[in-house]
């Protein structure tokens, strides 16, 4: 585990050096003042001026530069956004728990649901069950999401009146921003309306988390399913039936479980993919995360924000690959052992 | 049953219970103590004062803050409001206010008052307007469009304290105006006390940022670009405020406002589109009101061929209205026959709607001596307004309206707003669109801007006409008070109009807003911001 742990990590180094070189590029790929696209400045005063000059090393070589800019990433600094002239750090504070939190609902939602499915079409291999699953999945999976969020928005919020179709929660309620996840910071308020509230944000967040799983829902599906196949297949399994299991306690005992370790390695592959659905959702559903903010901030060409919003978002989804790589070796322990990185 | 199967069907109906427990005490919902407004953008600042945009106005104007005095209910008359009432001398030229003395502050997390509304807040409120050396006066910009435009430093020659309760402004000339402008969004009362206490921690900047009014609401919480959060004011002089929170959900995209309407996220939203489906659904109400502005088609009245008066009414006749207020208005706006909109007590019902004739049109060019027609400038707009939405489309239907009785017409739309202005105010053009709105009710605003002489040396609105007879009539009816006399004046001054056809006005616009059939109460005025006071939830 430690080799393995060792292992990691050096993949993690190299590529936040990736990432960082990138991202410092960046200002210099786009139009306009470097340093300025690297500190959002605009208006700084020759005297400030000269003072990010000295600070981000702007007068040296490329990689003096490149070292100061690291130097401002390890204090937390990104700058601050051309348009609002706020650090973008607290920006991204601000605005990463809310994706968080949809992409973790809709993880969830599409875990919950896909899984089963994929697992009863693999029992029903072959049956017109499993084929109509695997239609249905693939046909989930072709879906344009954000017609798919509009269609929602049309039937749910305009047509049926059942869900809101905007933002987190009623502005009506008055939440102090704590974790930044709605959810908890709702219960560790005194607000007296907070189980109100509650509700209201369960209500929000039903219909964009949804419309995020639909894609990776149908994933997992189908990664169920060739996961239980291979796993009823395998001589194991023919040994318990021979020892007169039934076939229900078989499924329960060892199928499952053998088939939804495959299953978790995936986990942190989707969600990369999830994160991409969430940001076009965020859109749709005007919700405030920082997929959202992002496609505002290419908009407003700041560019500032986009690079530290991308930087930010990219070692966020690389961090959860890692994590679940670490829960993927902790429960079988066959890929510790691997050589070489999945 | 087996533990397991026990115990999810236990958790099923735990979350069944929960979700319909919520449901079950209806009375003390927050959200039906609260209202929420979806605005179309974010106010630049939070004093009326600074700014002009109608969407600032809105936000606070009636909402954080009093005025002196006030327009009830789209009435000319003016009523009391932080003034229980006033005197003017004979002469016009010192208005005495006498304040009431019920009136609280603002209390909230950043500021206690001590003390009622008095003469000093008054005081200081226009004193930060007039006095340039006042320690306010430079503050978030030291830039006060409105008084600006209505001079209101070169009319205002003092204003002092009488006594505790008492303030009189002294005037350099009578101007039946001058109680109009106090009356409007943008003369609002501030507090002189919390402007101390600004000073002692040398964070002035922060009275038009986070403010303290005598208004029905009070300053909760601003995010930028996402809602402003406003509480009721508890002790409000004027009556008791029925709802807990108002709540501005900034939504700037029209469809962003539509969709929220009809998913009631929104109660009351701003500029609707898709009328026909808000008019459509039965729970759900469309008001309109038209505004106090007027886009109209100006001539340059010092160069050929638009200085013949016959010239002028001939292009009257051949232009079709109707057919503007479908392309350009969307139906959105009302015919105009005159300067003045229907609403205003300055109207005059027995000019009748210009008549649209091809025949008489080509009698009238005839008559002018241009048989033949000729080929005019005319200049567009290169902005887009509330009275005038989309210019060059405009521009493109009145000549073909004018091909028609042989009038060739280029379409000038190009340069900047202001290069524009400036070229317009130059005489560059022959005819030009262009448009006004009123700052305040009184129908002065609508003449002396755009047709006295003093406007036309100006030149800002293209026409640079002068006529003595009208400007004797419009001034006159500026030195009286009493709304009969004033009233002939101007139904004169606008047969005048009618007769020169210096201009020819085109349309009134309106204004649309959509709620829920919950929301009881007037929120729409002819002229100037929004205003919840009246506003109930059922």
């Amino acid at each position: 585990m430690l080799i393995f742990t060792l292992r990691r990590l050096n993949l993690f180094i190299f590529t936040f050096i990736v990432l960082t070189a990138l991202s410092f590029s960046l200002s210099y790929l786009f139009p306009g003042d470097t340093l300025i696209n690297l500190t959002g400045q605009v208006n700084a005063s020759p005297k400030q001026r000269l003072f990010l000059i000295e600070e981000y090393q702007y007068n040296s070589n490329v990689f003096k530069q490149y070292w100061a800019y690291l130097g401002h990433l390890a204090d937390g600094d990104l700058g601050i956004s051309i348009s609002s002239h706020t650090p973008i750090s607290y920006e991204i504070m601000n605005l990463l728990p809310a994706t968080i939190e949809l992409s973790v609902v809709a993880l969830f939602i599409a875990m919950i649901i896909g899984i089963p499915i994929g697992f009863i079409a693999a029992i029903n291999h072959e049956k017109l069950t499993d084929k109509a699953i695997l239609s249905i999945s693939m046909l989930g999976y072709s879906i344009p999401i954000f017609w798919l969020g509009l269609l929602a928005i049309l039937v749910f919020s305009i047509q049926l009146g059942w869900l809101p179709s905007a933002g987190r929660i009623s502005l009506v309620y008055e939440i102090e921003h704590i974790t930044g996840i709605q959810f908890i910071d709702i219960l560790i308020s005194d607000n007296p309306y907070k189980w109100q509230a509650f509700q209201d944000a369960t209500l929000h967040i039903i219909m964009p988390a949804c419309v995020v799983a639909i894609a990776p829902m149908t994933i997992f599906i189908r990664l169920a399913r060739t996961s239980m196949i291979e796993v009823l297949d395998s001589s194991y399994i023919t040994a318990a039936k021979t020892k007169g299991l039934t076939f229900w306690q078989i499924i329960y005992r060892h199928a499952i479980r053998n088939s939804l370790v495959n299953v978790i390695r995936h986990v942190g592959l989707q969600f990369a993919n999830l994160v991409t659905l969430a940001m076009v959702t965020e859109v749709i559903f005007s919700w405030p995360g920082i997929g959202r903010w992002l496609i505002e901030s290419i908009f407003q060409r700041d560019y500032t924000a986009i690079q530290g919003g991308l930087l930010a978002l990219s070692s966020f989804i690389f961090i959860v690959h890692m994590l679940t790589d670490f829960i993927y070796a902790a429960l079988n322990p066959l890929a510790r052992d691997r050589k070489h990185g999945a | 049953m087996s533990l397991h199967t026990k115990n999810k069907t236990l958790f099923t109906l735990f979350f069944i219970l929960f979700f319909m427990g919520c449901n079950n005490d209806n009375v003390n919902l927050l959200s039906k103590k609260s209202i929420i407004y979806c605005s179309e953008g974010s106010p630049e600042s939070f004093n009326p004062q600074m700014v002009t945009s109608g969407t600032t106005t809105d936000a606070t104007s009636n909402q954080l803050y009093n005025s002196l005095i006030t327009y009830k209910n789209d009435s000319p008359e003016i009523s009391p409001s932080l003034a229980k009432s006033w005197h003017i001398t004979k002469d016009g030229k010192k208005v005495t206010f006498y304040l009431r003395k019920d009136v609280t502050f603002h209390t909230t997390e950043y500021f206690t008052p001590t003390r009622n509304l008095n003469a000093k807040d008054v005081i200081f409120s226009f004193k930060r307007i007039l006095d340039p050396e006042h320690e306010y006066h430079n503050v978030s910009g030291g830039e006060y469009p409105f008084f600006k435009s209505i001079e209101f430093n070169t009319l205002v020659k003092d204003i002092e304290e009488i006594n505790e309760y008492t303030v009189r402004f002294t005037l350099n000339r009578a101007d039946s105006s001058f109680l109009a402008n106090l009356a409007t969004d943008f003369a609002i009362i501030l507090s002189a006390e919390y402007a101390q206490y600004l000073s002692k921690y040398g964070s002035q900047y922060q009275i038009d940022i986070m403010p303290i009014g005598t208004g029905p609401f009070k300053y909760k919480e601003y995010r930028a670009g996402s809602f402003i959060r406003y509480l009721a004011h508890e002790n409000y002089w004027q009556k008791k405020i029925n709802i807990e929170q108002l709540i501005f959900d900034i939504t700037p995209s029209n469809t962003g406002r539509l969709t929220k309407l009809l998913a009631k996220e929104c109660d009351v939203v701003a500029y609707p589109i898709a009328h026909q489906k808000i008019a459509d659904r039965p729970d759900l109400l469309l008001n309109e009101i038209t505004s106090f502005n007027i886009g109209y088609l100006g001539f340059n009245t010092t160069i050929p061929p638009f200085n013949n008066k016959l010239v002028r009414k001939a292009v009257a006749y051949a232009i079709n209205k109707d057919v503007i207020i479908d392309t350009i208005y969307f139906s959105k706006a009302e015919i105009a026959n005159t300067i003045i909109p229907p609403s205003s007590w300055a109207y005059n019902k027995d000019i009748p709607q210009q008549e649209f004739s091809i025949t008489k049109a080509i009698a009238a060019l005839t008559e002018a001596g241009y048989p033949d027609g000729f080929t005019i400038d005319l200049w567009a707009m290169p902005i887009q307004r509330p009275y005038n939405p989309d210019a060059l489309t405009m521009a493109k239907l009145i000549a073909v309206d004018l091909e028609k009785i042989g009038i060739t017409v280029n379409i000038f739309h190009k340069y900047e707003w202001t290069t524009f202005l400036q070229l317009v105010e130059k005489g560059n053009h022959q005819a030009v669109l262009l448009g006004w709105t009123a700052d305040n009710p009184d129908p002065d605003n609508f003449f002396t801007p755009l047709l006295s002489c003093n406007s036309a040396k100006h030149g800002q609105t293209g026409t640079f006409w002068c006529n003595e007879k009208f400007d004797k009539l419009i001034k006159k009816s500026l030195q009286t008070t009493d709304i009969k006399k004033r009233k002939t004046y101007y139904a004169d001054a606008l047969k005048i109009i009618a007769d020169e056809m210096p201009l020819i006005p085109l349309a009134h616009s309106k204004r649309f807003q959509a709620r829920d059939k919950n929301i009881t109460g007037k929120l729409l005025k002819a002229f100037g911001g929004i205003n919840f006071t009246e506003i109930n939830k059922n």
